[in-house]
């Protein structure tokens, strides 16, 4: 704990290196969008520095507003998926022996070593009728004949979990670990059941964690593009598709910024509510 | 018989071995501890009692009803843990009606036993505080209600007072034992602090680094009268000195021969032997004298701390500590000569 605050230019320079970082590489940059958001497009070229908001009026489409409900949608589900699958595997892995538990991080560990392609792909052949899953289900006589699950909605849920999945154990095993072992089993002691003790100890003390969590990999899955062209049909394209389509293929550079800028607004504001309703309830939140 | 019931106990770990031949029979409404230095298996046996371990071998028997293999959270017990383990993401309030929402008590059946348990822990009016907020005592206290809120058939307590400052664990002693002794519940406590587990306990189990129980009785039988060695040494300090039995009550010490009251079952003439003394029974004259069990040595160190003075006397291959109190003092110092007296009655025979 830092007892008080550091005074004077010399106390300040061990922070001012990643201030500096920050501010290079993310806040110049973070201003450049945002004013290049207020430019005009100039037809078959880049854009020129006039000032207007014509592109954020365009963004009140049927289209835009569809897609930016859809990627909200898609991330947050995705994200209520990996911390419901994530928290009781990272909880069990904690409870483990070290070897086991080191084993099973490592696994975690190297899927991260795999790019989005390789795992879109992997995803789309695993789906597909030609050499798909539904092959060996029908090989055990579990259904008449292969069909094709990609591209679509569950495709592309398998292909974005697969890939949070991951993050969602690193960043909720520090907590669980940190977890005193007595306190599930005072709640035994107390009368409750292994299933109440999970949900009323477990869960309960470690809701801020899965608020984090939640936060982190919604924010992390929203900035997925490719998953959702590889996997997804075109109604299941994410704001980060259309965000690229603009920028990349129709040139429309201003455009592309004034969608991101609302998109990061909108984002914001979605993981503050996040908050404020995660610290609502409860006396002991840090 | 009532009470609790361990028959023939053993706990294994993989290859370690956690507690071994335990039979202990503890009567119901007692308070008992289970005294040990630390790995000698007395949280193992405590947890099996609790539920969360299971046995390797023996059973568990409360009222006679076997309860072995019963989970934890059926057998109805109050547990106080060592790190407290107090729900942090729950107020004062609510975690002691934790055990009382889970058995689907009403709000106001909750409220009502709250508010007695906070008085009965002497903490009125802080049901609607948080834990972090509360200072060690406090938690202890805390603890403490939340393990009695359902009427527990035992009260089971694994160190609980260890993490206090000294001041505030005595006490924390004396208001437990008090608050025991009031609502006549069978508890038990584990303890490696021997002082503890004399203020404390109607009944005190020894346990010993080989995992097994070496003596169980009051407090003073412990005391006055130790089984073995191990627990003569362990509890409180003692003048152990080793000899070889001599016909009739007699033992040879270091070429001395001490009298003795009683010997016990086995012994005969030629066993090795060793004799517990305490210091306190030892007194302590200046010069050299002659007389029944009268050993003269030398004063080697002088430890006088105020409320009693310890003597250390060399006698010729062996060390003796008495303790007086400062009115009866003897006039000696530091390399003077002097002779220790041991009363025939305070020389403890034990199997050597």
């Amino acid at each position: 704990m830092i007892a008080a605050k550091p005074k004077g230019l010399a106390a300040h320079l061990p922070i001012l290196y990643p201030a500096a970082t920050l501010a290079v590489f993310f806040v110049i940059p973070f201003g450049i969008m945002l004013a290049v958001s207020f430019f005009q497009r100039e037809p078959g070229g880049f854009y020129t520095t006039e000032f207007s908001i014509d592109n954020y009026a365009n963004l009140f489409t049927a289209l835009f507003g569809r897609v930016l409900a859809f990627s909200i949608f898609i991330s947050a589900f995705c994200a209520a998926l990996c911390v419901a699958a994530g928290f009781p595997f990272t909880y069990f892995v904690t409870r483990m022996r070290r070897r086991a538990q080191v084993v099973w991080l490592v696994v975690l560990v190297s899927v991260l070593s795999l790019s989005a392609v390789i795992v879109a792909f992997a995803w789309s052949i695993m789906l597909s009728q030609t050499a798909g899953v539904s092959n060996l289900l029908v090989w055990l006589g579990l259904m008449d004949q292969a069909v094709s699950w990609s591209p679509g909605f569950w495709a592309l849920t398998c292909g974005m979990c697969y890939i949070a999945f991951p993050y969602t154990v690193l960043v909720l095993y520090p907590p669980l670990s940190r977890l005193d072992p007595h306190l599930p089993e005072a709640a035994q002691t107390l009368g409750a059941s292994p299933v109440k003790t999970f949900f009323t100890v477990v869960v309960g003390s470690l809701r801020s964690a899965i608020v984090a969590t939640l936060i982190m990999v919604f924010a992390f899955t929203l900035g997925t593009y490719l998953i959702p062209q590889i996997l997804g049909r075109p109604q299941h394209w994410t704001l980060s598709v259309l965000i690229t389509d603009e920028a990349i293929y129709r040139s429309n550079l201003p455009f592309a910024a004034a969608m991101s800028v609302f998109f990061m607004a909108v984002s914001l504001a979605l993981v503050g509510l996040t908050m404020l309703a995660g610290k609502g309830r409860g006396p002991a939140e840090r | 018989m009532a009470g609790l019931d361990l028959k023939d106990i053993h706990k294994r770990f993989g290859p370690v071995t956690a507690v071994q031949n335990v039979d202990l029979h503890i009567p119901h409404g007692r308070f008992v501890c289970f005294l040990g230095p630390s790995g000698c298996g007395k949280t193992t046996l405590l947890r099996l009692i609790a539920g969360l371990e299971q046995p390797t071998a023996g059973r568990v028997l409360l009222e006679d009803q076997d309860i072995t293999f019963q989970p934890a959270h059926q057998r109805n017990f109050g547990m106080v843990f060592q790190s407290l383990a107090l729900f942090p993401h729950l107020t004062v309030g609510e975690n002691i009606a934790y055990s009382l929402r889970i058995r689907k008590k009403s709000a106001a059946d909750c409220r009502r036993r709250v508010e007695a348990l906070l008085d009965l822990v002497r903490l009125p009016g802080y049901a609607g505080r948080a834990v972090a907020q509360l200072s060690g005592g406090q938690r202890q206290r805390v603890a403490i209600a939340r393990a009695l809120a359902i009427e527990p058939r035992l009260f089971l307590l694994d160190e609980p007072l260890s993490a206090l400052d000294a001041k505030l664990r005595e006490d924390m002693q004396l208001e437990l034992r008090m608050l025991q002794q009031r609502l006549g519940i069978t508890t038990i406590l584990v303890t490696h602090d021997q002082r503890e587990a004399m203020t404390m306990s109607d009944l005190i189990v020894v346990m010993g680094t080989d995992n097994q129980v070496h003596q169980m009785g009051s407090p003073l039988e412990i005391y006055r009268h130790p089984a073995d060695t191990f627990v003569a040494d362990f509890i409180g300090t003692s003048n152990l000195l080793k000899g070889v039995c001599g016909g009739g009550r007699q033992v040879a010490v270091s070429g001395r021969t001490l009298n003795v009251e009683t010997l016990p079952a086995g012994v005969t003439t030629g066993t090795e032997v060793s004799i517990s003394v305490r210091p306190e029974d030892i007194s302590v004259v200046a010069g050299v004298r002659e007389g029944e069990n009268h050993l003269q040595g030398r004063v080697a160190f002088v430890r006088d701390v105020g409320s009693s003075v310890e003597i250390y006397l060399d006698c010729n291959g062996f060390q003796i500590v008495s303790q007086s109190t400062p009115k009866s003092r003897p006039a000696v110092r530091q390399g003077d000569a002097a002779t220790a007296v041991l009363p025939p009655s305070a020389c403890v025979v034990l199997g050597a």
